[in-house]
């Protein structure tokens, strides 16, 4: 039987991180109170009219930047009609045949086809639709419309997509250039990221077949296994001579199906036209040129400077690249004065599991190079440094007080160390003997006496050395 | 007079002028409320206790807002439209709302769904749509100014039948926010006024730019006009399309006066030519219920206004709100509109008639470019009608506004000024001006006025 190509193309909304809506100038949050955050405009009142919200087309613009879209001087929002209880006008206010943005491309790394680019077809601005609720009144449906205007953009990829586990990682990367450039939080929990999946099979190189589209994914992970199980029912359909219908289809995570949406799927004719409450957004070059310089060192270019730059692995570099937020602490140790690879390894092994837990860094990027140079001096040993990392979170103690304060500094007290030392001689003649008579790994026996004796608060440099001094000299 | 006794005597007027069924709600605690209000913030104000009769599709918290349809039936708007605040802000006091053709859509107030509006000089005639409340109330001497709203022509047709000054000003000019809306591309909140003068003190106070209303432009505050000694060094054009042979021996005999009366003051008269004005009204037909098919969406009973069909299905819900609460005439527009942007029709309709659109604005554009400072035509073919005589026929109807629908494609200025009677009809001279020369058009309007004698006689 001859293999089946599979075509996958992606359509991501994203909440613009505006604080008002898209065209008026209601809060934009989360998680507020059923119908507060609604005024005339967004409800859709007789007379209420809309007035774009500046920083909404700024976002906007930023994250076609960042994806190599090209902004369009002229773009035009348009009424996108439809009948729908959470849509209090009647239309949604998008944008159809003049987007914001189009063009641009999304890289990323495929398990089979090594590094990609996945192109991006446009980009375009559009309000939110409100929410029903069918579980807050029995038996009937109530409608929240706090989210009735909030600002999004819409990002449409090419169909260049060739698996599921493809699909995954443009999204990964996607929502990291987005989280980047602060035009998204891209939370799918909160609804501020969400992703369409259309999905076909075809004989390589052969024309495009019919598409399905996938909804009601709240994962990268479920995006990914309902494009899995949607190929599979394909290439079920497709091997038995069937054919694949033109459908939209929901993913049921708990079941791990997918069904076609309630009612016949009806085809929609939108009826787009221009919206004659909205002159056309116009973008001069200087306006555009400044949102481009604007943007931020994007993930990819911070990544490979970090191996440059830095001498870090691809690894570290692309750990410490992911977010913004890592970075940018990562870069704040090393220009305090740290070893960029010391640095790294300390981010990684020590700073991020609290950032990964809590969203930010307990301790300072400051107070952490302080604490690698005291390593580095030998004021404290390694272990002993990562108690005093762990005490360091509570307050704002320089990091050599708390080493004090734990008794965690070393003994390079000579007095102190050549009593220790001339002690463990005398109390293990049999190992000083071997040692002296060729079996050199007894000194590791030695210095761990002389450690325990000190209670681990010895430089074990200085030890091994004090040892040495006193077995050659007796 | 003082305020409140001013606000006395529009409540007794509007009593006694009753039966020409011009209003949808007022009453005697709110006119008090107004009085009140206008007597703290804005006696001195430059409308100083004015009394101004409102159209029913302007939202006002005080009144319900209605637009003359079942479907909204008993609405109180949360919030008042800018031209109200501003009216308020002037010293002008709310009187009423008027009846109007159902969402303005209509050229004779037949089409409320609270009955017709009676002409005040013959209760068998029309006063033109759809502000036919306004316009009526009006020419009755009720209030000596009106807000009404203008999609193609709603107050400069109604001004000429009822014998009173109507006023379109330049789209963008005046905020439509709290204006329901209609065709919004066209929407324009105009102005009734007993003189030129009235009228303008009232277009100066509710024009200017509104930050809520992304379509207002800024521009220099509109004055109100002085009548110059004469109307030498202006060039009047004389759009032949406007006068066509079957043009109303009355309309035409009135016209050729305010014509000879322009040249009696000085003014230079030529023909131009707007070679696109008959594609006027169909173009108006195509874009104005295309917007008005998704302007009206937003009645679906779901949040507010009258709901029918309780605990049927949601297709049968919106079927039957919609099906009960908009007239005929709103629901034949609505589904010109939803026709013409359909898959499939969209270019042969909608995208054509936006074509057309440029060329009939270009025709002006070019006009005014020759040298001419306004053009003068009739402002209707015909004095105002019998009720009942065009009801029948949508197409009859809507070529009443044949003579008013290019400019608002253009979205320039235009006045009707009363231009005497023609057996006992008022006939209407329009004057179109340039977009934002609204004080050159008042400024003629205003000087020809004192000359015309409306109520003569001109056959």
């Amino acid at each position: 039987m001859t293999a089946w190509e599979t075509v996958i193309g992606l359509e991501v909304h994203v909440q613009l991180a505006t604080r008002s809506k898209l065209f008026c100038g209601c809060a934009a949050t989360f998680g507020a109170d059923p119908n507060r955050n609604v005024c005339p405009v967004c409800l859709g009142l007789p007379g209420a009219l809309p007035v774009p919200n500046a920083v909404a087309v700024r976002l906007g613009a930023r994250a076609a930047l960042a994806l190599g879209s090209t902004v369009h001087p002229v773009s035009v929002f348009a009424r996108k009609n439809y009948f729908y209880p959470d849509l209090p006008k009647g239309y949604q206010i998008s944008q159809f045949d003049r987007p914001l943005a189009t063009g641009g491309e999304v890289r990323c790394e495929s398990p089979d086809r090594g590094l990609v680019a996945i192109g991006v077809t446009r980009l375009h601005l559009e309000e939110d639709a409100g929410k029903l609720i069918h579980d807050w009144v029995p038996g009937r449906t109530a409608i929240d419309l706090n989210r009735a205007g909030v600002p999004l953009a819409e990002i449409v990829s090419e169909p260049d997509l060739r698996s599921p586990t493809e699909a995954r990682a443009y999204l990964g990367v996607l929502k990291q250039v987005l989280v980047y450039t602060g035009v998204s939080e891209c939370s799918m929990e909160k609804g501020s990221l969400r992703v369409d999946a259309n999905i076909s099979l075809r004989r390589p190189g052969g024309p495009l077949g019919t598409k399905t589209e996938l909804k009601n994914m709240n994962s990268f992970a479920n995006v990914e296994r309902a494009l899995e199980i949607e190929r599979e029912r394909q290439r079920t359909i497709l091997d038995g001579g069937g054919r694949v219908e033109q459908v939209t289809l929901l993913f049921n995570a708990d079941a791990g199906t997918v069904r076609p949406m309630r009612g016949k799927e009806e085809s929609h004719d939108y009826r787009y036209f221009p919206d004659p409450d909205l002159p056309p957004v116009v973008l001069s070059r200087a306006w555009i040129d400044a949102a481009r310089a604007e943007l931020p060192e994007l993930p990819e270019a911070k990544r490979s400077r970090f191996q440059s730059a830095h001498g870090l692995s691809p690894y570290d570099a692309t750990v410490l690249s992911a977010e913004r937020p890592v970075a940018d602490y990562f870069e704040a140790v090393v220009r305090a004065g740290a070893d960029p690879k010391t640095a790294a390894n300390w981010v990684m092994g020590e700073s991020m599991p609290g950032y990964n837990e809590v969203g930010a860094f307990a301790v300072s990027a400051v107070r952490l190079a302080g604490l690698i140079g005291l390593v580095k001096d030998g004021t404290v040993s390694h272990p002993a440094a990562k108690r005093v990392f762990g005490e360091l979170g509570a307050g704002d103690e320089a990091p050599h007080a708390v080493a004090t304060r734990l008794g965690l500094v070393q003994v390079r007290d000579d007095a102190q160390l050549g009593a220790w030392v001339t002690q463990v001689i005398a109390e293990h003649p049999a190992e000083v003997e071997r040692f002296r008579t060729g079996e050199p790994k007894l000194l590791a026996f030695l210095v761990g006496q002389v450690m325990k004796k000190s209670r681990g608060k010895a430089d074990p440099k200085a030890v091994s050395e004090r040892l040495l001094t006193h077995l050659e000299a007796s | 007079m003082t305020i409140a006794a001013e606000a006395l005597a529009v409540a007794e007027r509007l009593e006694r002028s009753a039966s020409l069924n011009a209003v949808l709600a007022w009453s005697r605690p709110a006119l008090e409320a107004e009085a009140l209000r206008v007597s703290r913030i804005g006696s001195d104000g430059p409308l100083a206790g004015m009394p101004v009769a409102i159209k029913d599709n302007i939202v006002t918290t005080d009144l319900p807002t209605t637009c003359a349809s079942r479907i909204l039936e008993g609405y109180r708007s949360p919030y008042d439209a800018t031209v109200i605040e501003r009216l308020r802000l002037a010293g002008g006091l709310v009187a009423c709302k008027t009846n109007l053709d159902e969402f303005a859509m209509g050229s004779s107030t037949e089409h409320s769904a609270f009955g017709r509006v009676r002409h005040p000089l013959d209760p068998d005639r029309v006063p033109g749509g759809s502000s036919g409340g306004s316009a009526a109330l009006v020419a009755a001497g009720v209030v000596p100014a009106a807000l009404g709203s203008e999609t193609g022509g709603s107050v400069r047709q109604p001004a000429a039948f009822c014998g009173v000054v109507g006023v379109k000003p330049s789209y963008g000019r005046v905020s439509r926010f709290g204006l329901v809306a209609f065709g919004s591309s066209l929407d324009c909140v105009s102005v009734f006024g007993r003189t030129v003068s009235d009228a303008a003190r009232v277009l100066a106070a509710i024009a200017g730019h509104d930050p809520r209303d992304a379509t207002s432009r800024p521009a220099p505050p509109v004055q109100v006009p002085v009548p110059r000694a004469d109307l030498r060094g202006l060039t009047f054009g004389l759009p032949t399309e406007y006068f066509p042979p079957d043009l109303d021996p009355g309309v035409r005999a009135g016209v050729d006066r305010a014509v000879a009366l322009v040249q009696a003051l000085g003014g230079t008269v030529r023909p131009v030519s707007l070679p696109h004005t008959r594609y006027a009204v169909p173009t108006y037909y195509v874009l104005a219920p295309a917007e008005a098919a998704a302007n009206l969406a937003r009645y679906d009973g779901v949040r507010y206004g009258v709901r029918r069909g309780a605990g049927l299905d949601l297709r049968s819900v919106y079927r039957a709100t919609r099906g009960q609460g908009f007239g005929r005439e709103v629901q034949r527009r609505i589904l010109v509109g939803t026709y013409v942007l359909s898959a499939g029709y969209y270019d042969a309709y909608y995208a054509k008639a936006q074509a057309a659109r440029v060329r009939i604005t270009a025709d002006f554009e070019a006009a005014f470019l020759t040298g001419v400072d306004a053009l003068l035509t009739p402002t209707t073919p015909t004095p105002a009608f019998r009720a009942g005589a065009k009801m029948a026929d949508p197409v009859q109807m809507y070529l009443a506004d044949i003579f008013v629908s290019a400019v608002s494609l253009a979205g320039l200025p235009a006045l009707s000024l009363p231009a005497g009677r023609s057996e006992g009809l008022p006939i209407g001279l329009q004057i179109i001006a340039p977009s934002f020369e609204e004080d050159r058009m008042l400024s003629i309007a205003a000087t020809l006025e004192p000359h015309l004698s409306a109520t003569a006689e001109v056959r």
